[in-house]
């Protein structure tokens, strides 16, 4: 559990509240925290009350309150991009987006690909093409496959290696990875 | 990362009456004390803020955050045909505008270049071109330096590989903006929106500051100012544009050295106006007046882009480690001159 993120405990609410002196003050926008404040996330088509400290990151959130473990945390400055999720349709890095700005956006997260308890065409094509070595950017790497194909179907190699140059992958899986989706994007028949 | 509280701002106005202090003043401690955490300090994509705050760097009480409002989003034509890009358009969005690839190519093509494709769908031109400077001696909270405050600069006795070329007197870091440099090649303006309400626009030539007129800021933006929008004049049709980097990764990374240019060619293939900025080799993004008075009523070709791609190295003062940039700064501006007269490069000069 992450320092300032935890789960949403009954009856709490009321612990948590604006800082009055500081809103009296303002007469603007309320000020929240710097103590745990409830939010709302909607992710993976659940939506989960949470209590979090403003400076809790959506990554922080995931992993910590929900226990969304997929997502991982390797840099913890966006330079590696292992905590990739969607923030609608948009591949972002969990760890760079404080948990509290997220709103009524949708996150998804490498848990919410599965459907009907079949993986993701994205997350077969990686077992089949051996894209994996010790998995940790892996997450990351598929959710940047997938909102490639879902806004283009038949992506070529150029396309591919953009979508995925934010990803640091220390075990060079790179190469696998793009025959990966060069296959799944030569096989989809639209 | 420290505790702060959080207030979402519900006008750039109320943003601008509630913020206290810049991030570069918010940075600036006395030597050996901790920033103290007094300011209010304004959040936009907060990609560079929140990376301040978790190395200590910056330790707010309070961030406005502005990213959700909607008057600072997209990109518009105004009437003189001017285009103005709201302050928290993102550099994916720019890198994407079918407009802005056409008429501005060589700032849709440095928005592209910049960071990853995650930072991009989040990082807004706005703080772009506010984040600090990535020299790592100012990003060490283990180093004092004199941009924050300190009484030594680090980079001249240490590794300073990737610092500046040029104007690198007393602090030598180069500015961290891919899109500056083309921006400024465009003869781009910033609107500043005042704590007490007025609006100004400042060209980005005057909007940044070099370290021997201030060492502790990049900009003139004031305590309390919020950027709210980058304006580009309008183009003369002909105008063709390119922006070229070298780094040492092609996937992501910050440039080694950077340029754009812009060139304005007559029917008899002359050029009117040339505009040749260059990037990652100065405090700021920096205009080669030299090589743009060369090419100016010029012919372009591969002998007059290979004489702009030296006499855009006038005045350079190299530090013991980066006197390569010289060479990948030559050879930039020479490729980039020919491609955006859309020249064939001479192979015999590569």
């Amino acid at each position: 559990m992450f320092p300032g993120a935890r789960a949403f405990p009954e009856g709490e609410l009321t612990l948590m509240k604006e800082d009055p002196q500081e809103n009296e003050k303002s007469a603007a926008a309320s000020v929240l925290g710097p103590g745990a404040v409830p939010i709302v996330l909607r992710v993976n088509g659940e939506t989960h009350p949470l209590l979090v400290e403003p400076r809790t990151t959506l990554a922080e959130a995931l992993r910590g309150s929900l226990g969304l473990t997929g997502t991982k945390i390797a840099c913890n400055q966006g330079a590696c991009s292992a905590c990739s999720v969607w923030l609608d349709d948009l591949v972002v890095a969990s760890c760079s987006i404080l948990a509290i700005e997220v709103g009524e956006r949708r996150i998804t997260t490498i848990e919410g690909l599965a459907a009907g308890g079949r993986l993701h065409p994205v997350q077969e094509a990686f077992i089949a093409h051996d894209a994996v070595q010790c998995g940790f950017c892996t997450p990351g790497l598929v959710m940047s496959c997938a909102a490639l194909l879902a806004g283009n179907p038949h992506p070529g190699e150029a396309e591919i290696q953009t979508a995925i140059s934010g990803h640091l992958c220390r075990c060079g899986t790179y190469p696998h990875v793009v025959q990966a989706i060069l296959a799944l994007a030569d096989a989809k028949g639209d | 990362m420290e505790a702060f509280q959080w207030q979402q701002a519900r006008s750039p106005a109320e943003a601008a009456a509630l913020v206290t202090q810049t991030t570069a003043e918010a940075m600036l401690t006395l030597q050996g004390t901790p920033s103290a955490q007094q300011a209010i300090l304004v959040k936009a994509g907060g990609v560079d803020m929140l990376d301040l705050m978790k190395e200590g760097l910056v330790n707010p009480r309070r961030l406005v955050d502005i990213s959700r409002l909607a008057e600072l989003q997209g990109i518009s034509r105004e009437g003189d045909d001017s285009l103005r890009i709201g302050a928290l358009t993102t550099l994916a969005q720019i890198a994407a505008h079918p407009g802005l690839r056409q008429s501005h190519a060589a700032l849709a093509q440095a928005a592209a270049m910049a960071a990853s494709p995650q930072i991009r769908n989040r990082a807004t031109l706005g703080g772009n071109l506010l984040q600090r400077p990535r020299c790592w001696y100012l990003r060490s909270a283990a180093h004092h330096c004199l941009r924050k405050g300190g009484g030594h600069c680090f980079a001249f006795a240490g590794d300073n590989r990737y610092h500046a070329i040029f104007a690198n007197h007393g602090c030598a870091i180069v500015h961290p903006s891919t899109p500056a440099t083309a921006l400024l090649a465009f003869h781009a303006q910033v609107e500043l929106l005042h704590p007490q309400g007025q609006r100004r626009q400042v060209p980005l030539e005057d909007f940044f500051v070099l370290p021997e007129a201030d060492m502790h800021r990049e900009n003139i933006l004031a305590a309390g100012e919020i950027l709210t929008a980058v304006w580009l004049p309008p183009q003369i049709q002909t105008n063709r544009s390119i922006y070229l980097q070298v780094a040492e990764r092609e996937a992501f990374d910050w440039p080694l050295a950077a340029v754009a240019v812009v060139v304005d060619l007559d029917a008899a293939g002359l050029c009117q106006r040339a505009s040749i900025v260059l990037g990652a080799v100065a405090p700021a993004p920096w205009r080669a007046r030299q090589a743009e008075a060369l090419l100016t009523g010029a012919t372009i070709n591969g002998k007059t882009a290979e004489a702009a791609g030296e006499a855009a190295l006038a005045g350079a003062t190299p530090l013991a480690q980066n006197a390569y940039k010289l060479p990948l700064l030559a050879t930039l501006v020479r490729r980039a001159v020919l491609a955006a007269a859309a020249l064939p490069q001479d192979p015999r000069a590569s």
